[in-house]
């Protein structure tokens, strides 16, 4: 009886023993469920009638549109501004406290510092936006300095934690062999730094610069509330078109934007997995 | 976190070498991550002054200006005042200025907790099976798998909402392809429904229920597995008995980090609510813009935090408990 038991138990293919029914299809299902959306999108912004959802004809119509729309091309010109500005200073931010967190000996404070580091991601962005522009709102009474500087520094400080993360971990995978090595040969410590540690280290920093850029690009609801007149970033113009009106542009220019999330998360990973 | 130490000691164990050389390069190692107190000053101090003066500072300032009185055009006059938080509670009325309890906002905040507690469901019934699917697969299609689940996380949450309304809308294509097929005569309403901001929340968030449930089913020992199927286990006993209680470390962090962004939501119930079905996020972006109302504002974002912090201190409390089985934060 156990024996027949057992036969029908790993029999067909439930042979795996790590087989759970239905988990497979809902594997499948979370799949669809999150590309569904995104791929209708950017096939409806190929479409050339004027409605969202009646497909007609194939067309690059709304692509012109968008392009030669001169409200879209000030927003992305401004988004990019304030991603390379926060990109640059957050990476290099961070780069500096991974190599603080990862090549010391542990020190008192290391957990403090950690959690600092990492507080942007721990408060709900609703909160960072509001107490953003308090802040900046008294700033600006008291020194009367206002433009997009308050912009940058703002995505600044939430793109240092995403920076840091692939860095650090870059920082853990790297023994110190080399490091060592160079030390032996009598190397100065900035010259350890500068011809080993940094060359080896460039991958994370690639890929937390473009974590960091991404997560910049993409923000909305701290550049809606901190970004003063004429500060409009390309996802506070989606936003807004979006709550006036859904035209066929906003698909086309937002596929242009996931494109370019796609472009640099990918090679984020290819970076990444040639870590291992 | 600095466990560089521990792996250069043993391979220098293991290394056949001279005690002499040993003893140097021990030396030499431990001069390369003994940097001087400064230089790990100065390496810090950029980033952690930075997100001290521009993150941390600014909770300072709403927690001042929640108890301070509105401004006329935005902002706040400097006077002691409590009634952001009476607002919360009551409603002063204008004639003889008694205050009588009213619960409109705290309605609001139980929507958003039941929302966002209902969303944390969806994601993770949709999610263990993903994360179960992709940790059981051949390790080098792992990463595949990884990258496809992370990589709507990492494109505009204001785009893959905008996508979804355009699906769930009433001339979206759900509704069309049912008219199509004659299933339904009137388009269904689903957009500015709750139904629709909780799809709009398990969409957006599902993410970040898969990597952490992931890291702890990867590592899963499946001879207790094997070992549970030898003691006529069947599978959902294996499933409730083992996998998912070790899996617990994950299944915390997920719910924990589709909760608190869902329950700070804000361009969901935006755009799929459709400015009916407010919840603490737009209560709170309302206060610093139509409404000019500051004090009020800084007092429901620091009432939101006091439950993510709640919900935060649960989490670690489970954290330490489940240490050495895995799981991240």
């Amino acid at each position: 009886m156990a024996d027949l038991k057992q036969a029908l138990r790993f029999g067909g293919r439930q042979k795996d023993l790590r087989y759970q029914p239905g988990f497979t299809q809902m594997a499948w299902l979370c799949i669809f469920v999150l590309y569904a959306p995104i791929f209708m999108l950017v096939l409806y912004s190929f479409n050339d009638n004027r409605s969202v959802t009646l497909w007609t004809e194939f067309s690059l119509r709304w692509y012109m549109a968008a392009y030669e729309n001169a409200g879209i091309q000030r927003a992305a010109l401004i988004s990019v501004e304030v991603a390379l500005v926060a990109t640059v200073f957050s990476t290099i931010f961070a780069t500096m406290a991974a190599l603080a967190t990862t090549r010391t000996a542990p020190f008192k404070g290391q957990a403090a510092a950690y959690t600092i580091v990492n507080q942007p991601l721990m408060v709900p962005e609703i909160v960072t936006a509001i107490a953003t522009l308090s802040f900046f709102a008294l700033i600006k009474q008291l020194t009367g300095v206002s433009g997009i500087g308050y912009l940058m520094v703002a995505h600044t400080v939430f793109c240092i934690p995403f920076a840091y993360m692939p860095i650090r971990a870059r920082l853990e995978d790297m023994d110190l062999t080399l490091e060592r090595a160079a030390a032996d040969l009598y190397a100065k410590p900035f010259q350890i730094f500068r011809r080993v540690t940094l060359p080896l280290l460039m991958p994370g920093i690639v890929a937390g610069a473009m974590l960091a850029f991404v997560v910049s690009l993409d923000d909305v609801i701290i550049s809606l509330l901190v970004a003063g007149p004429g500060e409009t970033t390309l996802p506070i113009y989606i936003l807004g078109q979006i709550r006036r009106e859904i035209t066929p542009e906003i698909n086309a220019i937002s596929s242009v934007f996931l494109l370019i999330s796609v472009l640099f998360v990918t090679l984020f990973f290819i970076i990444e997995g040639k870590r291992k | 976190m600095a466990k560089p130490v521990d792996t250069t000691e043993s391979r220098a164990a293991r290394s056949p070498q001279s005690a002499a050389a040993r003893q140097r390069l021990e030396k030499t190692t431990a001069d390369l991550l003994r940097r001087s107190r400064n230089t790990r000053l100065m390496l810090l101090t950029p980033a952690i002054a930075t997100i001290l003066l521009f993150g941390i500072t600014p909770l300072f300032i709403i927690l001042v200006y929640s108890f301070l009185e509105p401004g006329s055009y935005g902002g706040v006059t400097w006077n002691f005042s409590l009634e952001a938080y009476i607002q919360f509670l009551f409603e002063r009325d204008i004639f003889d200025d008694t205050l009588v309890f009213h619960t409109s906002y705290l309605q609001i905040y139980g929507r958003s907790v039941g929302l966002a507690l209902i969303a944390t469901l969806g994601t993770l019934v949709i999610g263990f099976p993903t994360a179960y699917f992709i940790a059981t697969k051949p390790r080098e299609q792992r990463n595949f798998w990884l990258f496809l689940v992370t990589l709507p996380f990492w494109t505009n949450l204001l785009i893959r909402t905008y996508a979804m309304l355009l699906i769930i809308r009433d001339e979206g294509v759900i509704n069309h392809g049912l008219q199509g097929v004659g299933l339904i005569e009137q388009p269904i309403n689903i957009l500015y429904t709750d139904f629709a901001v909780c799809m709009g929340l398990i969409y957006s968030y599902l993410p970040f229920m898969v990597l952490p449930l992931y890291a702890s089913l990867e590592k899963l020992d499946f001879r207790l597995v094997e070992a549970a199927y030898d003691l006529y286990a069947n599978r959902f006993m294996v499933l409730r008995r083992i996998i998912i209680p070790m899996a617990k470390p994950g299944i915390i962090a997920g719910c924990i980090l589709v909760f608190i962004p869902g329950l700070g939501a804000y361009i969901t119930p935006e755009l799929l609510g459709g400015g009916k079905k407010l919840m603490i996020g737009n209560l709170i972006a309302i206060q610093f813009g139509s409404s000019r109302n500051w004090p009020f504002g800084s007092a429901a974002a620091l009432i939101l935090m006091t439950i993510v912090m709640v919900a935060l201190l649960i989490y670690m409390k489970n954290a330490k408990q489940g240490q050495g089985a895995g799981g991240h934060g």
